[in-house]
């Protein structure tokens, strides 16, 4: 099955090269056009692990709803190895922030419905599934109802889903968002050590810097209202990452450079004249909200 | 899940991170549980269910003492139990009509009639139901002349009917089909429009044409609300179907009350009405046992 050619051609992946130029996106509403992301360019490299990373409300979702295929741009294309992007595809695999695992089909069936789709027969989906779900660590629990798994485990079959298809690229919108803190952690290192062995190409969204360098090759940072990249940060962190660089002086100083990127942006989101770097760290009451828990 | 929770070791507490994040597994208790323990354990977790049970029978047992009370010391404030028959009464009644080959033809002919009816309305409603919610256009035709139908009662199509149909026969499984048909198709759509759009998504980028989605997800996402339609079609399709065989019938159940009030059979009037209320609640229970089966996904 496909999950094998993947793998076999892990050394040398030239598919899943995704190619975002001269983007636009305008919502139509009462109100008039409500252009939600301008002017965007943005690619993945087959095999790379990028994320887009910015405030609430930027236009990270719109942005990856338009790769999916469920959004066509204003202006600008979305191509996927040189082919325009039309509508959804089970070539490029989708991770929602909200669980979407189907109620009705158990963790397998769920695993198993993109061969289905395909015609594939049931032995065969059977057996690919049981091997994807074992990568997962999720082979005990194969025959349970989504309405039994706990929220890590419910994304966790979703990214197996999304992947047994065989895209060329996985999509991943806050997929993580929803979860605790520790579950987030296993979550990345699952999700990392899927990447590294089906290499295949990422584009991660986020408002998480520490999750955005941990899991990146590269990092877009997003700016508010109009949504356009304001700039591209290499991680340049080697491989296979560990829990314990997230305290080295090399992560720090990254996190750091994002984290006064993100600050402006947000700043300026949600104040609109407020720009005043001065403020950083301070626990200003901004529209009813704190300012250390907006950022 | 519940069981293993009640013999948790306090190792469990400090599992890892990672372990944690798996279910619990089920370990085994480390002593052999006693009967009495097992006892008590069952007990625990059926007490709710027991309680149930014992309320229902008392309140059961209440009714049936004031009903023979009632009746037999004859009481009249404001409403007149003079003529009404006692429970006895109708239990020696029972006891003869289930070897009365009449009464079980009017019992069969009435479970056939809902049978008949209450189908031909389901296989109709939910497919009407799923196209509608799906189908923008197919909606705005049918919306408005079902809505307009809708709130008409099937009594009042008894004359209507009548005219329509050449046998008496079909114009009560006319009446009947259309007492559950609006109940299984408002439902059905209304199913249709809580689908989470989240699972259309995620199945159309997993390769799903809009066929599938329609198989694979619309469907099974509208089930329970088509069962809560099943559910309450079956109860208006009893509802109509009695008051056909009243009005119009010569077999049946309904048919069956009322000519015992002509009769002045009082004790098969109650007769009648209790089979009317048992076979109205065996057939909606089945119906639930049906949805379970098809939806096992469901916390029943
Ligand atoms: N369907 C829509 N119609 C109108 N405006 C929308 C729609 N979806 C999103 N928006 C607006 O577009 C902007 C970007 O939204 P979104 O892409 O969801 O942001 P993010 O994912 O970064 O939080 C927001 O201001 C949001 O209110
Ligand atoms: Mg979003």
């Amino acid at each position: 099955m496909n999950l094998i050619d993947t793998k076999s051609a892990a050394a040398t992946t030239t598919k899943g090269h995704v190619d975002v130029k001269n983007f636009s996106l305008s919502y139509e509403t009462i109100d008039g056009s409500f252009e939600a992301v301008t002017d965007t360019q943005i690619h993945v490299k087959p095999g790379e692990f990028v994320s887009i990373i910015g405030p609430s409300g930027c236009g990270k979702s719109t942005l990856l709803n338009a790769v999916a295929g469920f959004l066509k741009p204003t202006t600008g294309t979305v191509t996927v190895d040189g082919e325009l992007v039309k509508g959804p595809s089970a070539e490029r695999g989708m991770v929602f922030q909200q669980y979407s695992l189907f109620p009705w089909k158990t963790v397998r069936e769920n695993v198993e419905f993109g061969m289905k789709m395909r015609g594939m027969d049931r032995s065969q989906r059977e057996r690919a599934a049981r091997t994807l779900l074992g990568l997962a660590g999720l082979e005990a629990f194969e025959k349970h109802y989504p309405d039994r798994l706990s929220g890590g485990m419910k994304q966790r079959v979703g990214i197996v889903r999304a992947l047994a298809t065989g895209p060329k690229v996985l999509l991943l919108d806050e997929p993580f968002g929803a979860l605790d803190a520790q579950t987030r952690v296993i979550m990345q290192q699952i999700l990392t050590n899927m990447w590294q062995r089906l290499k295949i190409s990422v584009l991660f969204v986020t408002h998480d810097i520490d999750e955005a360098i941990f899991l990146s090759d590269r990092v877009y940072c997003m700016t508010a209202r109009p949504g356009s990249i304001k700039a591209e940060i290499p991680i340049p962190l080697e491989r296979p990452r560990q829990q314990s660089m997230m305290m080295s002086s090399e992560f720090l100083a990254l996190r750091r450079g994002l984290m006064s990127l993100i600050r402006e942006e947000s700043l300026k989101a949600m104040g609109g004249e407020i720009t005043d770097l001065g403020m950083q760290g301070l626990n200003i009451e901004l529209q009813g909200q704190s300012l250390a828990d907006v950022l | 899940m519940s069981s293993s929770a009640l013999v948790r070791h306090p190792a469990e507490a400090e599992a890892p991170a990672a372990a944690a994040e798996q279910a619990p597994a089920v370990t085994p208790p480390h002593q052999t549980a006693t009967f009495g323990a097992m006892a008590a354990r069952w007990y625990r977790l059926n007490k709710g269910r027991l309680r149930a049970i014992a309320v229902g029978s008392i309140s059961l047992i209440v009714f049936l003492v004031a009903w023979h009370l009632l009746t037999k010391y004859r009481v009249v404030f404001f409403v007149r139990f003079t003529n009404v028959p006692s429970p006895l009464a109708v239990y020696d009644s029972f006891k003869r009509a289930i070897h009365d080959p009449m009464f079980l033809m009017h019992v069969a002919l009435s479970c056939r009639r809902i049978l008949l009816g209450f189908t031909l309305a389901a296989l109709v409603a939910v497919p009407l139901g799923l196209v509608m919610g799906r189908f923008k256009l197919i909606h705005e035709m049918i919306f408005p002349v079902s809505e307009v139908l809708r709130p008409i009662p099937a009594i009042a199509w008894v004359p209507m009917a009548i005219m329509l149909w050449p046998t008496n026969e079909q114009s009560i499984v006319f009446i009947t089909f259309l007492g559950s048909f609006f109940p299984i198709l408002v439902n059905t759509l209304h199913g249709m429009t809580l689908v989470d759009p989240v699972l259309v998504r995620a199945a159309r980028c997993l390769g799903a044409r809009e066929a599938a989605i329609f198989r694979e997800v619309y469907f099974p996402a509208s089930l329970p609300h088509i069962f809560t339609g099943l559910t309450v079609g079956m109860g208006v399709a009893w509802v109509s179907l009695i008051a056909a065989e009243m009005i119009s019938g010569q077999y049946g159940i309904g048919y069956f009350t009322w000519e015992a009030y002509s009769l002045v059979q009082y004790s098969d009037i109650a007769l009648g009405m209790i089979a009317i209320g048992v076979l109205g609640l065996t057939s909606s229970l089945l119906i639930r046992a049906i949805g379970r089966l098809v939806m096992p996904w469901g916390r029943a």
